[in-house]
């Protein structure tokens, strides 16, 4: 179970994006992406997202392939949390969780009472319930996050997707939504999210993957991953990795700044 | 929406309370309509008449209390006339509110995607050839549908923002079948082909008779049932295709139905009635600040909405003016100042 990824390759025309990508996740753990700008984090994730179908290799979801499952059984199995959702129509936050039990549904039917419950249900869990009537529009980022991932619990599937879930979020919100994520791990949803923070992704995740112009260039456990050799090389400046609190936490320091 | 107690399931109720309120408000305006005109027919006569045909259908006679001329004005002229005003109204508005919610852009709407333009160029070239009232709908419904498909392919490779894209492709395949439906009034005979083809562009409901009722009601029934029943899935789809995907709902192929079945309304409303503008664009827009968002209540709130203002609209057209204004005119003269106060309004902001 959860999810694996085989000898991924794809290209844009020809340009290609990502070579021989292997790896998996296992049930109830939390894999954190890293990688600079451009390095075909994205691709990699909507290659799995089944966004972009154009791929060589094979990514099997729960033991199945995904190119055998249909766009409905797909979603049963993964969620996906964008970085931001800016829907055009003004949506209450019930609404917005409401559309998440989609997939459940056969397709001419609209919500039922068992759906509602549902809803409550994850906007409870996150605490969030006493924003259900407001509109999403007026939320603040942190809040918006967390609606979305009530949104993806919803709908039931094991895998969670995460796009840079804190990139437009305050310091404390990052924190918050990162913690109610690592929550989520611990209930056994499996949870991969790409990112730009090497620290938070030691802090919270269970394992990094980092990628480098398409290549894997290291998966493992965040004590390996997150030494001042790789993310050095990673990043192209040179960083200095300073353990905290008997290695509970990692700081990156670029040497460059405070070299003189 | 004032009270932070109301909960979603409340909120819910009072909109399908709203639907349900609408509904009687057509019931009563359809009634209302059929005692106004030149030849007044009394509330009472009316009943009779309505009774009558009612139980004339189970070969029961009723007593009649009526004139023959009364008779003629209910059930020849003004009834075929209130339901082709009900008809087109609620096609146009559910129209309008589909388009806008699949392409996620609140200017879409059934003129502007060139369902309309198109629509009337293959009814212009009908027209010019001569051909049957059932041939221009049909040249109507496959130019409406050609034009769409045109509009959306232009739209999927054009550069930058997509929405921006739809609106200036709508844009332009607009004016080239405006363009197209000029060069044929210029070449078509201005002795009896041109008025027929401008007053048809103009858009009327004046000449209803039942024939053109028994020729849009299938399209139209065929074309809504699909957009109400997939209304849930349109609020998905306004996510944005990534999202939609991700939770399950085919963005593609539903959208493509979504389309097929508004084009399908468009054309059919508008090969009976010709081109009535502003009711696609202004009716969703309206029924949102009543029901909100939610395409679970917006699309029979437009529905209900477009056939309750398109038919006021008509009774003023036959009514107030001697010479019948043609509708459309009248819908423009509404609607677009309607939809200024609409967009320079206060903007919304609590939860619905």
């Amino acid at each position: 179970m959860g999810l694996e990824v085989r000898n991924l390759n794809f290209s844009y025309g020809e340009r290609q994006i990502l070579y021989d990508i292997s790896f998996s996740v296992k049930k109830g753990e939390f894999l954190s992406i890293l990688g600079p700008n451009g390095v075909g984090k994205s691709t990699l994730f909507r290659c799995i997202l089944g966004l972009l179908p154009g791929y060589t290799g094979q990514i099997v979801v729960d033991g199945i392939d995904r190119k055998n499952l249909s766009v409905r059984e797909a979603a049963r199995h993964i969620a996906y949390i964008p970085q931001s959702s800016n829907p055009v129509f003004n949506y209450s936050v019930f609404d917005i969780v409401l559309m998440g039990r989609t997939s459940t549904l056969s397709s001419l039917h609209s919500p039922k009472a068992e759906d509602i419950d549902r809803c409550h249900w994850a906007l409870d869990k996150f605490g969030i319930s006493h924003l259900e009537t407001r509109c999403f529009h007026n939320l603040s980022g942190g809040e918006r996050q967390l609606v979305l991932i009530a949104r993806a619990l919803v709908q039931d599937s094991q895998i969670l997707m995460l796009d840079e879930p804190t990139a437009n979020l305050d310091f404390g919100n990052q924190i918050r939504v990162l913690q109610q994520v690592q929550n989520l791990a611990r209930e056994g949803y499996t949870i991969i999210q790409t990112t730009h923070n090497p620290e938070q992704s030691y802090m919270f995740s269970d394992r990094i993957l980092a990628i480098q112009n398409g290549r894997i260039l290291k998966d493992g456990v965040p004590e390996k991953v997150l030494s001042a050799e790789n993310m050095s090389s990673l990043y192209g400046i040179d960083v200095e990795v300073l353990s905290l609190y008997k290695d509970k936490a990692r700081v990156c320091i670029p040497k460059e700044i405070i070299a003189d | 929406m004032k009270s932070k107690t109301a909960s979603p399931e409340s909120i819910g109720r009072r909109k399908c309370l709203t639907i349900i309120i609408m509904f009687i408000l057509l019931i009563v305006c359809i009634l209302l309509s059929f005692t106004l005109g030149r030849y007044p027919v009394p509330l009472h006569e009316l009943c009779g008449i309505l009774l009558h045909k009612a139980a004339g259908l189970f070969g029961i006679e009723t007593e009649v209390f009526w004139t023959e001329q009364m008779m003629t004005a209910v059930w020849n002229i003004r009834l075929p006339r209130v339901i082709l005003s009900v008809l087109v109204g609620a096609s146009l508005a559910a129209a309008g509110a589909s388009y806008q919610g699949v392409f996620q852009n609140p200017m879409a709407s059934p003129d502007i995607l060139g369902a309309s333009a198109g629509a009337g160029f293959g009814a212009a070239l009908a027209i010019l050839f001569g051909f049957s009232s059932f041939s221009i709908t049909v040249f109507a419904f496959t130019m409406s549908l050609a034009s769409v498909a045109l509009v959306f392919w232009v739209s999927r490779h054009a550069k930058g923002d997509r929405v921006l894209g739809l609106v200036l492709a709508g844009i332009m395949i607009s004016s080239l079948f405006q363009a197209g439906t000029s060069f044929i009034k210029l070449v078509a005979d201005p002795n009896n082909k041109l008025p027929q083809i401008t007053y048809w562009l103009m858009g009327s409901l004046s000449g209803a008779q039942w024939k053109n009722v028994s020729l849009a009601v299938v399209p139209i029934t065929l074309g809504l049932i699909p957009l109400l029943l997939l209304r849930w899935r349109i609020n998905v789809l306004t996510m944005g295709d990534d999202e939609a995907l991700a939770m399950g709902v085919n963005a593609g192929r539903v959208r493509l139905g979504i389309i097929l079945c508004s084009t399908l309304v468009t054309a059919a409303a508008v090969s009976v009635s010709g081109m009535i503008g502003w009711v696609g664009l202004v009716i969703p827009h309206m029924m949102r600040r009543i029901v909100g968002s939610d395409y679970r209540y917006l699309m029979p709130a437009s529905v209900l909405g477009g056939g309750i203002f398109l038919m006021v609209v008509d009774n003023v057209s036959r009514n107030a003016f001697t010479s019948g204004i043609p509708i459309g005119i009248l819908t423009a003269f509404i609607g677009a100042p309607f939809f200024l106060w609409l967009i320079t309004g206060r903007r919304e902001t609590h939860g619905t």
